[in-house]
Protein backbone atom coordinates (compact mmCIF):
# COMPACT_ATOMS: atom_id res chain seq x y z
CA UNK A 1 0.00 0.00 0.00
CA UNK A 2 1.24 3.72 -0.64
CA UNK A 3 1.81 5.54 2.74
CA UNK A 4 1.85 8.75 0.94
CA UNK A 5 -1.41 8.60 -1.00
CA UNK A 6 -4.02 11.27 0.12
CA UNK A 7 -6.30 8.60 1.28
CA UNK A 8 -3.73 6.51 3.74
CA UNK A 9 -2.53 9.90 4.84
CA UNK A 10 -6.06 11.54 5.85
CA UNK A 11 -7.22 8.03 7.17
CA UNK A 12 -4.03 7.47 9.24
CA UNK A 13 -4.64 11.15 10.70
CA UNK A 14 -8.07 10.42 11.80
CA UNK A 15 -7.31 6.97 12.99
CA UNK A 16 -4.12 8.88 14.82
CA UNK A 17 -6.80 11.64 16.21
CA UNK A 18 -9.58 9.15 17.68
CA UNK A 19 -7.03 6.78 18.95
CA UNK A 20 -5.48 9.41 20.81
CA UNK A 21 -8.57 11.31 22.02
CA UNK A 22 -10.01 8.14 23.32
CA UNK A 23 -6.79 7.26 25.24
CA UNK A 24 -6.35 10.72 26.87
CA UNK A 25 -10.32 10.78 27.85
CA UNK A 26 -10.02 7.72 29.71
CA UNK A 27 -7.21 8.39 31.77
CA UNK A 28 -8.34 11.86 32.48
CA UNK A 29 -12.35 10.78 33.70
CA UNK A 30 -10.34 7.74 35.27
CA UNK A 31 -8.15 9.64 37.15
CA UNK A 32 -10.61 12.57 38.11
CA UNK A 33 -11.73 11.60 41.21
CA UNK A 34 -8.49 11.03 42.26
CA UNK A 35 -7.15 14.29 41.16
CA UNK A 36 -10.49 16.06 42.92
CA UNK A 37 -9.94 14.67 46.40
CA UNK A 38 -6.28 15.88 45.92
CA UNK A 39 -6.71 19.32 45.32
CA UNK A 40 -9.60 19.46 47.71
CA UNK A 41 -7.33 18.16 50.47
CA UNK A 42 -4.55 20.84 49.05
CA UNK A 43 -7.08 23.27 49.92
CA UNK A 44 -7.73 22.29 53.27
CA UNK A 45 -4.20 22.02 54.23
CA UNK A 46 -3.77 25.49 52.31
CA UNK A 47 -6.25 27.15 54.51
CA UNK A 48 -5.11 25.54 57.54
CA UNK A 49 -1.24 26.55 56.96
CA UNK A 50 -2.20 30.29 57.62
CA UNK A 51 -3.51 29.40 61.56
CA UNK A 52 0.13 27.87 62.25
CA UNK A 53 0.89 24.57 60.42
CA UNK A 54 3.37 24.01 58.21
CA UNK A 55 3.90 22.01 54.44
CA UNK A 56 7.58 21.65 55.28
CA UNK A 57 7.61 17.76 56.36
CA UNK A 58 10.80 18.84 58.16
CA UNK A 59 8.87 21.32 60.80
CA UNK A 60 7.29 20.35 64.05
CA UNK A 61 3.77 21.46 63.46
CA UNK A 62 3.81 19.94 60.28
CA UNK A 63 0.14 19.16 58.60
CA UNK A 64 0.31 16.05 55.91
CA UNK A 65 -2.43 17.09 53.08
CA UNK A 66 -4.46 13.63 54.93
CA UNK A 67 -4.36 14.95 58.02
CA UNK A 68 -6.03 18.29 56.96
CA UNK A 69 -8.50 16.91 55.54
CA UNK A 70 -9.80 15.11 58.96
CA UNK A 71 -8.72 18.27 61.31
CA UNK A 72 -10.28 21.32 58.57
CA UNK A 73 -13.78 20.84 60.81
CA UNK A 74 -12.32 20.95 63.62
CA UNK A 75 -10.74 24.17 63.24
CA UNK A 76 -12.79 25.74 60.85
CA UNK A 77 -16.22 26.72 62.61
CA UNK A 78 -17.80 29.42 60.12
CA UNK A 79 -17.66 29.24 56.24
CA UNK A 80 -19.71 32.12 55.78
CA UNK A 81 -19.70 34.12 52.03
CA UNK A 82 -21.15 37.79 51.68
CA UNK A 83 -22.48 39.30 48.43
CA UNK A 84 -20.83 42.34 47.12
CA UNK A 85 -23.65 44.76 49.49
CA UNK A 86 -21.89 43.19 52.39
CA UNK A 87 -24.70 40.25 53.67
CA UNK A 88 -24.32 37.21 54.09
CA UNK A 89 -25.76 34.64 51.74
CA UNK A 90 -27.36 31.86 54.03
CA UNK A 91 -27.31 28.89 51.19
CA UNK A 92 -23.65 28.78 50.20
CA UNK A 93 -20.47 27.35 52.36
CA UNK A 94 -17.26 29.37 51.61
CA UNK A 95 -15.45 25.71 50.93
CA UNK A 96 -17.46 25.43 47.60
CA UNK A 97 -17.40 28.64 46.54
CA UNK A 98 -14.81 28.63 43.63
CA UNK A 99 -12.45 31.86 43.29
CA UNK A 100 -11.66 31.36 39.87
CA UNK A 101 -15.28 31.48 38.56
CA UNK A 102 -16.21 34.51 40.84
CA UNK A 103 -13.39 36.51 38.90
CA UNK A 104 -14.80 36.22 36.02
CA UNK A 105 -18.58 37.63 36.95
CA UNK A 106 -18.95 41.40 38.05
CA UNK A 107 -17.70 42.89 40.81
CA UNK A 108 -21.52 43.32 41.48
CA UNK A 109 -22.43 39.46 41.28
CA UNK A 110 -19.85 38.15 43.10
CA UNK A 111 -19.36 35.86 45.76
CA UNK A 112 -17.00 36.75 48.50
CA UNK A 113 -16.18 33.42 51.13
CA UNK A 114 -14.26 33.10 54.31
CA UNK A 115 -13.57 31.21 57.01
CA UNK A 116 -13.82 31.79 60.26
CA UNK A 117 -11.20 29.60 62.59
CA UNK A 118 -10.71 28.95 65.90
CA UNK A 119 -7.45 27.50 67.70
CA UNK A 120 -5.81 27.52 70.85
CA UNK A 121 -8.46 30.11 72.00
CA UNK A 122 -7.46 32.36 69.28
CA UNK A 123 -9.77 33.60 66.30
CA UNK A 124 -8.86 33.77 62.87
CA UNK A 125 -10.49 35.56 59.52
CA UNK A 126 -9.58 33.64 57.12
CA UNK A 127 -10.05 35.04 53.47
CA UNK A 128 -9.23 33.18 49.97
CA UNK A 129 -7.21 35.40 47.48
CA UNK A 130 -6.51 35.17 43.37
CA UNK A 131 -5.30 37.44 40.92
CA UNK A 132 -2.83 37.44 38.01
CA UNK A 133 1.29 36.30 37.88
CA UNK A 134 3.53 36.57 34.93
CA UNK A 135 2.23 33.53 33.41
CA UNK A 136 -0.72 32.30 34.71
CA UNK A 137 -3.32 32.78 37.80
CA UNK A 138 -1.90 33.12 41.31
CA UNK A 139 -3.70 32.72 44.58
CA UNK A 140 -4.02 32.62 48.40
CA UNK A 141 -5.22 32.76 51.77
CA UNK A 142 -4.88 35.01 54.21
CA UNK A 143 -5.84 35.32 58.11
CA UNK A 144 -6.48 38.06 59.83
CA UNK A 145 -6.98 38.14 63.80
CA UNK A 146 -10.17 39.12 65.55
CA UNK A 147 -9.09 43.00 65.14
CA UNK A 148 -9.67 42.27 61.49
CA UNK A 149 -6.63 44.22 60.81
CA UNK A 150 -3.70 42.07 62.04
CA UNK A 151 -2.43 39.81 59.44
CA UNK A 152 -1.51 36.55 61.73
CA UNK A 153 -0.30 34.02 58.82
CA UNK A 154 -0.56 33.90 54.89
CA UNK A 155 0.19 30.75 52.03
CA UNK A 156 0.17 31.62 48.47
CA UNK A 157 0.19 29.36 45.30
CA UNK A 158 0.81 29.58 41.98
CA UNK A 159 0.02 27.74 39.06
CA UNK A 160 2.92 28.00 36.54
CA UNK A 161 5.41 31.34 37.23
CA UNK A 162 9.32 30.93 36.61
CA UNK A 163 10.72 28.17 39.58
CA UNK A 164 13.70 29.94 41.25
CA UNK A 165 12.23 33.39 40.54
CA UNK A 166 8.33 34.15 40.88
CA UNK A 167 7.32 30.93 41.89
CA UNK A 168 9.70 31.30 45.01
CA UNK A 169 5.70 33.21 46.44
CA UNK A 170 4.74 30.00 48.13
CA UNK A 171 7.87 29.13 50.03
CA UNK A 172 8.48 30.50 53.98
CA UNK A 173 10.98 32.72 53.14
CA UNK A 174 8.42 34.72 51.62
CA UNK A 175 5.07 34.31 53.45
CA UNK A 176 6.66 34.66 56.57
CA UNK A 177 7.19 38.24 55.94
CA UNK A 178 2.89 38.42 56.38
CA UNK A 179 2.14 37.98 60.03
CA UNK A 180 2.57 41.42 61.99
CA UNK A 181 1.50 43.30 58.84
CA UNK A 182 -1.89 45.56 58.86
CA UNK A 183 -4.10 45.78 56.56
CA UNK A 184 -5.79 49.18 57.76
CA UNK A 185 -3.47 52.33 58.64
CA UNK A 186 -3.76 54.08 61.69
CA UNK A 187 -6.71 55.95 60.62
CA UNK A 188 -8.13 53.33 60.06
CA UNK A 189 -8.36 53.07 56.09
CA UNK A 190 -7.55 50.21 53.96
CA UNK A 191 -4.21 50.46 52.83
CA UNK A 192 -3.23 46.72 52.10
CA UNK A 193 0.14 45.19 51.83
CA UNK A 194 2.23 46.24 49.15
CA UNK A 195 4.81 43.87 47.88
CA UNK A 196 8.02 46.15 47.62
CA UNK A 197 10.73 45.95 45.22
CA UNK A 198 13.94 46.38 46.77
CA UNK A 199 12.93 45.66 50.02
CA UNK A 200 10.38 47.25 52.39
CA UNK A 201 11.46 49.66 55.01
CA UNK A 202 11.70 47.77 58.66
CA UNK A 203 8.92 48.73 60.48
CA UNK A 204 6.92 49.19 57.69
CA UNK A 205 3.69 47.47 58.39
CA UNK A 206 2.24 47.51 55.26
CA UNK A 207 5.41 46.30 53.27
CA UNK A 208 6.54 43.08 52.73
CA UNK A 209 10.03 42.39 50.31
CA UNK A 210 9.37 41.39 46.58
CA UNK A 211 11.27 38.75 45.28
CA UNK A 212 14.25 39.64 43.23
CA UNK A 213 13.68 38.57 39.46
CA UNK A 214 10.05 37.93 40.25
CA UNK A 215 8.80 41.58 39.75
CA UNK A 216 5.83 41.52 38.00
CA UNK A 217 4.62 38.21 40.02
CA UNK A 218 5.72 40.72 43.01
CA UNK A 219 3.52 42.94 41.66
CA UNK A 220 0.46 40.43 41.06
CA UNK A 221 0.34 39.36 44.33
CA UNK A 222 -0.02 43.26 45.55
CA UNK A 223 -2.56 43.73 43.05
CA UNK A 224 -4.05 40.06 44.39
CA UNK A 225 -3.95 41.85 48.18
CA UNK A 226 -5.76 44.86 47.73
CA UNK A 227 -8.45 44.11 44.81
CA UNK A 228 -9.46 41.05 47.08
CA UNK A 229 -9.17 42.47 50.01
CA UNK A 230 -10.87 45.46 49.81
CA UNK A 231 -14.23 43.76 48.91
CA UNK A 232 -14.87 42.68 52.83
CA UNK A 233 -13.93 45.90 54.13
CA UNK A 234 -17.26 47.46 54.69
CA UNK A 235 -18.43 44.08 56.06
CA UNK A 236 -15.08 44.16 58.69
CA UNK A 237 -16.32 47.84 59.76
CA UNK A 238 -19.70 46.55 60.13
CA UNK A 239 -18.75 44.01 62.27
CA UNK A 240 -16.03 46.27 64.42
CA UNK A 241 -19.16 48.42 64.88
CA UNK A 242 -21.67 45.50 66.10
CA UNK A 243 -18.44 44.46 68.33
CA UNK A 244 -17.70 47.93 69.49
CA UNK A 245 -21.73 48.38 70.78
CA UNK A 246 -21.61 45.02 72.37
CA UNK A 247 -18.80 46.16 74.27
CA UNK A 248 -20.37 49.63 75.25
CA UNK A 249 -23.27 47.57 76.10
CA UNK A 250 -21.63 45.25 78.44
CA UNK A 251 -19.81 48.24 80.01
CA UNK A 252 -23.01 50.12 81.05
CA UNK A 253 -24.67 46.55 82.05
CA UNK A 254 -21.21 46.06 84.63
CA UNK A 255 -21.65 50.00 85.35
CA UNK A 256 -25.62 49.58 86.51
CA UNK A 257 -24.15 46.13 88.65
CA UNK A 258 -21.78 48.00 90.04
CA UNK A 259 -24.29 50.54 90.82
CA UNK A 260 -26.88 48.71 92.09
CA UNK A 261 -24.05 46.49 94.54
CA UNK A 262 -22.54 49.78 95.90
CA UNK A 263 -26.32 50.87 96.66
CA UNK A 264 -26.80 47.69 98.29
CA UNK B 1 7.88 -22.14 11.68
CA UNK B 2 8.96 -20.95 15.32
CA UNK B 3 12.00 -22.61 14.91
CA UNK B 4 12.78 -20.28 12.16
CA UNK B 5 11.35 -17.39 13.55
CA UNK B 6 14.07 -17.98 16.71
CA UNK B 7 17.00 -18.53 14.18
CA UNK B 8 16.33 -15.47 12.14
CA UNK B 9 16.53 -13.83 15.44
CA UNK B 10 19.64 -15.61 16.69
CA UNK B 11 20.75 -14.75 13.24
CA UNK B 12 20.14 -10.95 13.75
CA UNK B 13 21.61 -10.48 17.55
CA UNK B 14 25.06 -12.15 16.00
CA UNK B 15 25.05 -9.82 13.33
CA UNK B 16 24.61 -6.84 16.01
CA UNK B 17 24.73 -7.31 19.48
CA UNK B 18 23.14 -5.15 21.95
CA UNK B 19 25.89 -2.62 22.61
CA UNK B 20 27.89 -3.12 20.00
CA UNK B 21 30.31 -0.56 19.03
CA UNK B 22 28.07 1.33 16.60
CA UNK B 23 25.02 1.14 19.60
CA UNK B 24 27.72 2.54 22.10
CA UNK B 25 28.79 5.49 19.97
CA UNK B 26 24.91 6.49 19.55
CA UNK B 27 24.36 6.53 23.30
CA UNK B 28 27.96 8.27 23.95
CA UNK B 29 28.45 10.81 21.25
CA UNK B 30 25.28 13.11 22.38
CA UNK B 31 27.19 13.55 25.67
CA UNK B 32 30.11 15.16 23.93
CA UNK B 33 30.32 15.92 20.29
CA UNK B 34 27.17 16.07 19.02
CA UNK B 35 25.33 17.13 21.85
CA UNK B 36 22.11 18.74 21.61
CA UNK B 37 22.85 21.98 23.68
CA UNK B 38 26.45 22.98 22.66
CA UNK B 39 26.95 21.41 19.34
CA UNK B 40 23.26 21.06 17.52
CA UNK B 41 22.11 24.37 19.46
CA UNK B 42 18.66 22.56 20.38
CA UNK B 43 16.53 23.25 23.69
CA UNK B 44 18.60 26.24 24.94
CA UNK B 45 15.09 27.47 25.51
CA UNK B 46 14.18 25.11 28.20
CA UNK B 47 18.01 25.52 29.26
CA UNK B 48 17.54 29.17 30.09
CA UNK B 49 14.11 28.91 31.62
CA UNK B 50 14.86 26.07 34.26
CA UNK B 51 18.34 26.62 35.32
CA UNK B 52 18.30 29.00 37.77
CA UNK B 53 18.38 26.44 40.80
CA UNK B 54 19.81 23.00 40.58
CA UNK B 55 16.85 20.80 42.11
CA UNK B 56 14.00 21.58 39.29
CA UNK B 57 16.98 21.51 36.48
CA UNK B 58 17.52 17.54 37.71
CA UNK B 59 13.42 16.89 37.86
CA UNK B 60 13.53 18.36 34.35
CA UNK B 61 16.36 16.27 33.14
CA UNK B 62 14.33 12.89 34.64
CA UNK B 63 11.33 13.77 32.79
CA UNK B 64 12.79 14.83 29.43
CA UNK B 65 15.23 11.56 29.67
CA UNK B 66 11.52 9.73 30.11
CA UNK B 67 9.81 11.32 27.50
CA UNK B 68 12.41 10.77 24.78
CA UNK B 69 13.03 7.67 25.34
CA UNK B 70 9.63 6.44 25.33
CA UNK B 71 8.57 8.52 22.54
CA UNK B 72 11.63 7.23 20.76
CA UNK B 73 10.67 4.05 20.39
CA UNK B 74 7.13 4.70 19.93
CA UNK B 75 7.78 6.85 16.67
CA UNK B 76 10.27 4.27 15.85
CA UNK B 77 7.85 1.30 16.07
CA UNK B 78 5.43 3.42 13.83
CA UNK B 79 7.95 4.53 11.49
CA UNK B 80 6.86 2.13 8.42
CA UNK B 81 3.07 3.56 8.82
CA UNK B 82 3.40 7.35 9.30
CA UNK B 83 2.55 9.35 6.12
CA UNK B 84 6.11 11.33 4.88
CA UNK B 85 3.47 14.70 4.64
CA UNK B 86 2.40 14.73 8.16
CA UNK B 87 5.44 13.14 10.16
CA UNK B 88 5.93 16.04 11.76
CA UNK B 89 2.40 16.63 13.14
CA UNK B 90 2.23 13.01 14.05
CA UNK B 91 5.64 13.73 16.14
CA UNK B 92 4.07 16.65 17.93
CA UNK B 93 0.99 14.39 18.89
CA UNK B 94 3.45 11.23 20.28
CA UNK B 95 5.67 13.73 22.48
CA UNK B 96 2.20 15.66 23.78
CA UNK B 97 0.12 12.70 24.35
CA UNK B 98 2.85 11.14 26.87
CA UNK B 99 3.72 14.45 28.32
CA UNK B 100 -0.35 14.99 28.87
CA UNK B 101 -0.63 11.49 30.12
CA UNK B 102 2.62 12.02 32.36
CA UNK B 103 0.78 14.67 33.71
CA UNK B 104 -2.38 13.53 34.52
CA UNK B 105 -1.07 10.76 36.36
CA UNK B 106 1.36 12.53 38.29
CA UNK B 107 -1.66 14.59 39.39
CA UNK B 108 -3.47 11.58 40.88
CA UNK B 109 -1.06 9.37 42.71
CA UNK B 110 1.90 11.53 43.45
CA UNK B 111 0.45 15.11 44.01
CA UNK B 112 3.21 16.28 45.55
CA UNK B 113 5.99 15.82 42.82
CA UNK B 114 3.16 17.02 40.47
CA UNK B 115 3.12 20.14 41.91
CA UNK B 116 7.04 20.78 41.37
CA UNK B 117 6.41 19.53 38.10
CA UNK B 118 3.78 20.93 36.70
CA UNK B 119 5.35 24.01 35.08
CA UNK B 120 7.70 21.82 33.38
CA UNK B 121 6.26 19.48 32.02
CA UNK B 122 4.30 21.94 29.72
CA UNK B 123 8.01 23.02 28.87
CA UNK B 124 9.11 19.23 27.83
CA UNK B 125 6.36 19.17 24.47
CA UNK B 126 8.44 22.88 23.28
CA UNK B 127 11.72 21.22 23.55
CA UNK B 128 13.64 20.80 20.07
CA UNK B 129 15.59 18.21 21.09
CA UNK B 130 12.88 15.53 21.37
CA UNK B 131 11.29 16.70 18.37
CA UNK B 132 14.80 16.76 16.08
CA UNK B 133 15.57 13.32 17.46
CA UNK B 134 12.09 11.61 16.32
CA UNK B 135 12.68 13.86 12.75
CA UNK B 136 16.70 12.73 12.64
CA UNK B 137 16.68 9.19 14.18
CA UNK B 138 13.65 7.41 15.37
CA UNK B 139 12.17 7.90 12.00
CA UNK B 140 14.84 5.79 10.07
CA UNK B 141 16.08 3.07 13.03
CA UNK B 142 14.57 0.51 14.68
CA UNK B 143 13.48 0.46 18.47
CA UNK B 144 16.42 -0.39 20.25
CA UNK B 145 18.74 1.62 18.12
CA UNK B 146 16.26 4.81 18.64
CA UNK B 147 15.68 4.41 22.60
CA UNK B 148 20.06 4.58 22.76
CA UNK B 149 19.72 7.23 20.50
CA UNK B 150 16.73 9.01 23.12
CA UNK B 151 18.76 8.00 25.97
CA UNK B 152 21.91 9.66 24.70
CA UNK B 153 20.38 12.47 23.35
CA UNK B 154 18.02 13.32 26.71
CA UNK B 155 21.42 12.70 29.30
CA UNK B 156 23.23 15.00 26.57
CA UNK B 157 20.84 17.55 27.62
CA UNK B 158 21.05 16.76 30.97
CA UNK B 159 24.15 17.36 31.83
CA UNK B 160 24.70 20.66 30.88
CA UNK B 161 21.69 21.59 32.46
CA UNK B 162 22.57 20.15 35.99
CA UNK B 163 26.12 22.07 35.15
CA UNK B 164 24.71 25.05 34.33
CA UNK B 165 22.21 25.38 36.87
CA UNK B 166 25.23 24.53 39.52
CA UNK B 167 26.73 27.51 38.97
CA UNK B 168 23.72 29.70 38.71
CA UNK B 169 22.47 28.17 42.31
CA UNK B 170 25.48 28.65 43.81
CA UNK B 171 26.80 32.04 42.52
CA UNK B 172 23.41 33.29 42.25
CA UNK B 173 21.87 31.80 45.97
CA UNK B 174 24.42 30.83 47.48
CA UNK B 175 22.98 27.56 47.73
CA UNK B 176 22.76 24.04 46.34
CA UNK B 177 19.65 22.26 46.27
CA UNK B 178 18.30 24.88 48.53
CA UNK B 179 21.14 24.16 51.13
CA UNK B 180 23.17 27.41 52.20
CA UNK B 181 26.37 26.30 51.11
CA UNK B 182 27.92 29.75 51.32
CA UNK B 183 26.28 30.62 54.59
CA UNK B 184 27.82 27.27 56.35
CA UNK B 185 31.31 27.56 54.91
CA UNK B 186 31.14 31.37 56.80
CA UNK B 187 32.39 33.18 53.00
CA UNK B 188 29.62 35.73 53.75
CA UNK B 189 31.16 37.44 56.70
CA UNK B 190 34.72 37.87 54.74
CA UNK B 191 32.37 39.97 52.41
CA UNK B 192 31.37 37.74 49.84
CA UNK B 193 27.74 38.80 48.06
CA UNK B 194 25.83 36.46 45.98
CA UNK B 195 25.66 37.68 42.15
CA UNK B 196 22.20 38.55 41.24
CA UNK B 197 23.06 38.44 37.86
CA UNK B 198 23.67 34.94 37.70
CA UNK B 199 19.57 34.33 38.50
CA UNK B 200 19.31 36.14 35.03
CA UNK B 201 18.25 34.30 32.23
CA UNK B 202 21.15 36.26 30.53
CA UNK B 203 23.93 34.97 32.80
CA UNK B 204 22.23 31.07 31.57
CA UNK B 205 22.76 31.64 27.95
CA UNK B 206 26.33 33.18 29.15
CA UNK B 207 27.16 30.01 30.93
CA UNK B 208 26.13 27.61 28.11
CA UNK B 209 28.71 29.62 25.97
CA UNK B 210 31.64 29.31 28.67
CA UNK B 211 31.01 25.46 27.96
CA UNK B 212 30.47 25.67 24.35
CA UNK B 213 33.83 27.59 24.63
CA UNK B 214 35.74 24.76 26.60
CA UNK B 215 34.11 22.29 24.63
CA UNK B 216 36.13 23.64 21.38
CA UNK B 217 39.14 24.44 22.63
CA UNK B 218 39.22 20.63 23.86
CA UNK B 219 38.28 19.55 20.29
CA UNK B 220 39.41 21.58 17.31
CA UNK B 221 37.30 19.70 14.55
CA UNK B 222 33.85 21.39 16.40
CA UNK B 223 35.06 25.01 15.67
CA UNK B 224 33.29 26.04 12.17
CA UNK B 225 34.89 27.49 9.46
CA UNK B 226 34.54 31.31 8.22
Amino acid sequence: MDINSNKYTFGFAILMVVLVAAVLSIAAINLKPFQDKNIELKKKQDILCTIGFSKNASDENYLSREKAGELFSTYIKHQPVINSSSEIINDLIAFDVDMAKELKKDVKERNFPFFVAEKDGETYYIIPIRGKGLWGPIWGFIALAKDLNTVLGATFGHKSETPGLGAEINLPIFQDQFPGKKIFNKNGIFNSIKVIKGGAKEGDVHGVDAISGGTITSNGVSDMLYDCLINYVTYFENLKNIALIDSVAIDSLETIELIENTVE
Amino acid sequence: MTEKATSTEIKKNKKEALFSKKNRKILTSPLTDDNGITVQALGVCSALAITVQLKPAVVMAVSVIAVMCIANVITSLMRNLIPNRIRIIVQLVVIASLVILVDEILKAFVFDIYQELTVFIALIITNCIIMGRLEAFALGNGPWKSFLDGLGGALGYSWILIVVAFFRELLGSGTLWGYPIIEKIGLYELGYQNNGMMILPPMALITVGVIIWIQRSRNKELVEEF
